[in-house]
């Protein structure tokens, strides 16, 4: 089934230079495993569409059951160039949450 | 085990909270936190204004406020409000607080010194782009080096009650204490790590105890009285993180966990001047009500270069809103948006960018926003950005004329026109270490 990703995770997101970061972590540390499977680089990539115009990378943390993603030429020339309401990306992390995940009962079930 | 608060996140953080630090139980070390990289060509400009000027004006003020209660409990102040100018902060400092001393870390500004630097070879290029510093030479506004924690030490150890430094980094003023008190080695790495991610977590003030909290935020508790975050530190390296009891907010392994992944780059190479800390080998445990602690943590050899903050003039901004209501009120804004691009473009102003944003449809999230049929009102914000300040000056006054001259419902420009800001961008660059030597000044 389908589900938000803010079902089983939360966020935070920061800025760095024209760089945002988001940091993605489950609730329940054995859903980690879902968030490797299903919030890939690729997928976040797509789900922010053109608010990202370089490349996503990825960083794994399972000691936090978190993971880590850098999203480059995300604010529009960044810090006090950008024009964008969010020139820090303050918001970045609930708009990844937003982005539906696929999972079955036995994955929620940890 | 000492504690270190930290009670100021950012310049303009809630003025409240070092005093209730200070007031609401023991802590031992109240670290406060000045400065964003933009913060400093503020003050550079501030200093050019008027040479008295040139740090965190906050700063002094608070401390003749609390500098009895700072005598009585033994509390002792480390801060980096010195900004570009922190022989004047000091000296304000001890005309509000005469019974207190101070010590101050001079040697992070290089700004007198950029043109020597280049002639010896220290290109600073830019770390996005790899341009040479040559190119904006002119247009420098401040330039500052990012210090550890070892220059706040020697100031620690002169006695003083009050530290006052300028371009230090945030993990630095938390992680300082740490050193002094327990007697931490420039090379133990482990060590130096923990506090280093000790002071990561309480960087930004309360945003590790509840503030700015996705994980659950409906439940935590008393916002208007949060409490700010506590250290207390052990010395082999494990350390919890707290806040008063009583205080509104609160310390999870969630709310620590979003503030580890705070502006967080490749979690295995936090750098900094003092070391390189691995976020991946954190351990957290639950250690009571509003009780974290933090143990496990590897650290690495410092680097090399030192990391330069560098800040120039990039012409100018403005932006501008309007609201337009129910029905239909996102086509009415975008015939708005359409209306004064023309009219730009007729008036053959130049800018470098003009951004349209829609608040209340989709200007934060973009392409990710929920779909919404029909909001009842939004908001068009427009902006732009020029080096042509004449352009930027005139764009501020055709959003007004919509009022009465473009698509119907049109309110909430009770503000007036926009104010004309200078753009100030920042200019990452590395210096190798010998460029830059600290010293402590003390002020009795």
């Amino acid at each position: 089934m389908k589900i938000p990703l803010s079902r089983i995770a939360h966020a935070r997101s920061g800025d760095k230079g024209d760089t945002a970061n988001v940091g993605v972590i489950a609730y329940d540390q054995r859903h980690y495993p879902i968030l490797v499977r299903e919030v890939t680089p690729e997928r976040v990539k797509r789900h922010l569409g053109d608010y990202v115009k370089g490349k996503v990378v990825r960083y794994e943390l399972p000691n936090l059951g978190a993971l880590n993603f850098l999203l480059y030429e995300a604010l529009g020339g960044g810090g006090t160039i950008s024009l964008r309401i969010d020139a820090q990306g303050k918001t970045y992390g609930a708009a990844l949450l937003g982005m539906e995940i696929d999972v079955d009962e036995r994955d929620l079930a940890g | 085990m000492i504690r270190i608060a930290n009670g100021q996140g950012f310049w303009g953080d809630w003025l409240e909270a070092p005093v209730r630090l200070i007031e609401g139980g023991p802590i031992d070390y109240l670290a406060l936190d000045y400065l964003a990289e933009i913060t400093m060509s503020i003050l550079q400009k501030q200093k050019q204004a008027d040479p008295r000027l040139g740090y965190a004006r906050d700063f002094p003020p608070l401390i003749g406020r609390v500098a009895r209660q700072l005598r009585d409990r033994g509390v002792r102040v480390i801060a980096n409000a010195g900004g570009v100018n922190p022989v004047a902060c000091a000296e304000e400092v001890k005309r509000l607080a005469p019974a207190l001393k101070v010590a101050v870390v001079l040697g992070d500004d290089f700004y007198d010194r950029i043109d020597e630097f280049l002639a010896r070879g220290w290109e600073m290029r830019n770390m996005d782009n790899g341009a040479p510093l040559s190119m904006i030479r002119k247009r420098i506004l401040s330039a500052n080096a990012y210090i550890g924690a070892f220059p706040l030490v020697e100031a620690l150890a002169t006695g003083a009650d009050i530290v006052v430094a300028g371009r230090c980094t945030d993990t630095a003023l938390a992680l300082a204490p740490m050193i002094h008190r327990f007697g931490w080695k420039p090379d133990d790495w482990n060590l130096l790590a923990a506090g280093t991610i000790a002071g990561h977590i309480v960087e930004c003030g309360a945003q590790c105890t509840g503030g700015n909290c996705i994980a659950d935020w409906q439940t935590i508790p008393d916002f208007a009285n949060i409490g700010y975050p506590i250290i207390e530190a052990e010395p082999d390296g494990t350390f919890v993180i707290t806040k008063h009891r009583g205080t509104g907010g609160r310390v999870s392994q969630d709310t620590v966990k979003e503030q580890l992944l705070y502006e967080l780059g490749d979690p295995e190479s936090y750098i900094t001047p003092d070391c390189v800390a691995d976020f991946t080998s954190i351990r957290l445990s639950d250690d009571g009500p509003d009780r974290v602690r933090v143990s496990g943590v590897h650290g690495r050899p410092r680097p090399e270069l030192l990391k330069a903050s560098i800040s120039y003039e990039h012409g100018w901004k403005a932006a501008g809103s309007i609201v337009y209501s129910w029905p239909d009120a996102v086509a009415k804004a975008r015939c708005a948006d359409r209306i004064i691009r023309e009219r730009l473009a007729q008036l053959g102003l130049r800018f470098d960018e003009i951004h349209s944003d829609l608040l209340g449809l989709n200007a934060c999230h973009g392409p990710a926003a929920p779909r919404v049929q029909d909001p009842p009102e939004v908001q068009l914000r427009i902006a732009v950005r020029g080096e042509d300040r004449s352009s930027v000056e005139r764009f501020t006054r055709e959003i007004a004329p919509l009022v009465l001259a473009g698509p119907p419902t049109a309110t909430g420009f009770g503000e007036g026109r926009p104010p004309v800001r200078e753009v100030v961008a920042y200019w990452p660059a590395l210096l190798p270490r010998e460029a830059i030597q600290t010293r402590v000044e003390v002020f009795e």
